[in-house]
């Protein structure tokens, strides 16, 4: 588990590479890490980081149990706009915050809910399954807000996005508030084990007594959990809920994030701190790329290099191509797919 | 033999009653007019989708599709308007990139043993950043061969016309049947969606065979972007987004196993018309948002999802073969 001593020299990359991705921003930007305080909220280009980075570390959360288990969330962009969409519409039509928060972390409950009976219960590749809410669920979101542009005043949903609390912005705690509920949940239970045994051979797992089919669910209304509330507060920092670009394509990014916090898309073993971390590197990136002066069009190619030398690093075929450190046992690849096995 | 074509059956008999709804409601419907609006509207999605098919046929994914589309657009914007190269080269030139970018991913894909999904993911943020990178305003094209080649058309009598990219489109997806169907590639793409490990066995060559499905999607987006291009008259780098879901929706609804080895070509073109049928339905309503579409496309999906899990129950207990682990 990441949470054992050997785990935190294993992580030692994403850490190297956050800090080395800092320390450039810092050289090209001497004030990178003054923070001060103003108005009871702390500001600074590192406080803006990690508040930029809150929606896609939050997705990141949820996608690495979903990876973990061997499958994918294509639909948490869609959910993003669907909860936003719910939660501007019916501040507009004058609800209470708490009735507002509830409707719309449920649909994004209820999304997950759907996307885990697709794959647990009829067992539609996660992909494919996903792709459904992906490509309906902005429909929906358009539904509600009958295709227009929700704007509302509400200083209370409003301070979910740019509010703060004990001088750290909203979007921030509520992604550590939200880390630490989901590592709590599944590293002080064996849910986390689980997990992983039902992403590393789900047949075995079942045999094995998991209950894989609520394990697969569970993990999916998660991840529509922790969309819901990325869309909360990206729906509260703008004031208004825009249905057709409310995280579009920010599920890609999310995958990435979990990718380069090296969890394995293979399933199995996850780390949930190094999503989050993998998503400040990403956010860090691109802040860098902004204050550098680069043009903004570079960041896409950027993260694409990223992706590659992280997948290149990962990638079975080259393990076994490299000399192993210090004299290591080569480990054998990793089955590219699942050996059938006669039950 | 009735399991190989029960899902392209489907298809048809879903595009051919839902044409006839939509003609029942609007008389104007059954017309040559709109057939060939919805031929020359929905081509290069499908040309795109022809592509798709094969990747998915074999077992894998493209999610770049949609990038090398937008790609192409500006590449040919660029190359006519800016370095003055005559459109036909520049043509040659963007299927020749489109085609060795699929190859490159493809070779990623099976010399370091990655799932598709996410390399043609990097390809698709290579493909928009280089397309971001070269320029982010619309580029007008000009030159007098694109008003030329629209003007293409095989006119029917009552107004109708099949348009050059209609053309194409009928063109490329003739090509693809052939390919699928008839050549050894087109055998050893089913063979290695069927089972890579006895693909392998059996001596099919499945480092060429991988490397050529990503090259012949990467090629076919080209087209299509050659084809998105003439239809707009622009470059533009953020064309076409979101067009790879659109072809692998195409894809399902035209009855292909995601999971690669079972499929149609022709159950493709099916499920291009039939998210076309449901646009030109919403247009001819006038009164339904456009919103109703994602949503119509989305139940349709999922019901197509499901007929296929139901066909592979079936068969599978036939054979006494579990269909999945």
């Amino acid at each position: 588990m990441s949470l054992s001593l050997s785990g935190s020299t294993r992580n030692l990359p994403q850490y190297g590479a956050l800090v080395a991705v800092l320390l450039a921003n810092w050289l090209l930007f001497p004030d990178f890490f003054s923070i001060r305080l103003q108005d009871g909220r702390l500001f600074g280009s590192l406080v803006d980081v990690m508040n930029r980075g809150a929606p896609v570390a939050l997705l990141a959360i949820g996608m690495t149990m979903v990876i973990a288990t061997r499958g994918v969330d294509l639909s948490v962009g869609a959910i993003m706009a669907i909860s936003g969409a719910i939660a501007a519409t019916m501040t507009q039509a004058g609800w209470g915050l708490s009735a507002v928060l509830a409707a719309s972390l449920a649909s994004g409950l209820l999304c997950g809910l759907w996307n885990g009976v697709l794959v647990a219960v009829l067992r539609i590749q996660p992909i494919i399954a996903t792709l459904i809410l992906m490509v309906a669920g902005r429909g929906i979101a358009q539904l509600v807000t009958e295709g227009q542009i929700v704007t509302f005043v509400s200083p209370d949903l409003a301070a979910i996005g740019s509010g703060s609390f004990l001088t750290v912005p909203m979007p921030v705690v509520l992604t550590v508030a939200m880390l630490g509920l989901t590592a709590l949940l599944v590293r002080m239970t064996a849910l986390g084990l689980m997990i992983e045994s039902v992403g590393v051979n789900r047949l075995s797992s079942a045999y094995a007594g998991v209950n894989t089919p609520v394990i697969l669910i569970a993990v999916y209304v998660w991840c529509g959990l922790c969309a819901a509330v990325a869309g909360l507060i990206v729906t509260a920092d703008i004031r208004g809920a825009d249905a057709n670009n409310a995280g579009l394509w920010l599920e890609l990014d999310a995958i990435l994030a979990v990718v380069v916090g090296g969890t394995s898309l293979l399933g199995g073993r996850f780390g949930l701190l190094m999503s989050v971390v993998g998503a400040a590197i990403l956010q860090a990136m691109n802040t860098g790329i902004l204050l550098s002066g680069f043009k903004p069009e570079f960041n896409l190619i950027v993260k694409a290099a990223v992706l590659l030398v992280v997948l290149l690093a990962q990638s079975p075929a080259l393990t076994t191509l490299l000399p192993r450190p210090r004299g290591a046992q080569p480990i054998k690849p990793h089955p590219v797919a699942p050996k059938r096995t006669t039950p | 033999m009735i399991q190989r074509f029960l899902p392209l059956i489907v298809t048809m008999a879903v595009l051919v009653v839902g044409f006839l709804l939509c003609a029942a409601q609007f008389p104007n419907f059954a017309s040559l007019r709109v057939v060939g609006n919805l031929l020359t509207d929905n081509a290069f999605v499908g040309i795109a989708a022809a592509g798709m098919t094969f990747v998915i046929l074999s077992g894998g994914i493209d999610l770049s599709v949609g990038a090398v589309i937008g790609f192409t657009t500006v590449l040919l914007a660029v190359l006519i308007e800016q370095a003055g190269i005559h459109p036909m080269v520049a043509f040659a030139l963007a299927l020749i990139v489109g085609a060795g970018f699929g190859a490159a991913m493809g070779a990623v894909i099976h010399w370091f043993q990655m799932p598709p999904f996410i390399v043609t993911l990097a390809g698709m943020f290579i493909a928009r950043g280089v397309s971001f990178v070269l320029t982010t305003d619309s580029l007008p094209i000009n030159h007098p061969l694109y008003s030329d080649l629209n003007e293409v058309a095989w006119r029917f009598s009552g107004g109708g016309r099949l348009s050059l990219p209609a053309m194409l489109l009928l063109g490329v997806f003739a090509l693809s049947m052939l390919l699928a169907h008839w050549t050894r590639f087109g055998a050893n793409i089913y063979a290695l969606g069927g089972n890579r490990h006895s693909a392998e066995l059996m001596g099919v060559p499945v480092a060429r065979t991988t490397v050529g499905v990503y090259a012949l999607s990467g090629l076919l987006a080209g087209l299509a972007g050659i084809v998105f291009s003439l239809y707009t008259g622009a470059g533009y780098s953020l064309a076409a987004t979101g067009v790879e879901l659109d072809t692998i929706t195409a894809v399902v609804i035209g009855g292909t196993q995601l999971t690669g080895g079972y499929g149609l070509v022709l159950g493709t073109f099916g499920g291009v018309l039939i998210q076309g049928l449901i646009q030109t339905y919403i247009t001819f309503d006038g009164t339904m948002s456009s919103w109703w579409t994602k949503i119509a496309i989305g139940v349709l999906l999922f019901v197509f999802i499901l007929l296929q899990k139901g066909l592979l129950a079936v068969w599978s207990d036939r054979d006494g073969d579990p269909a999945e682990a």
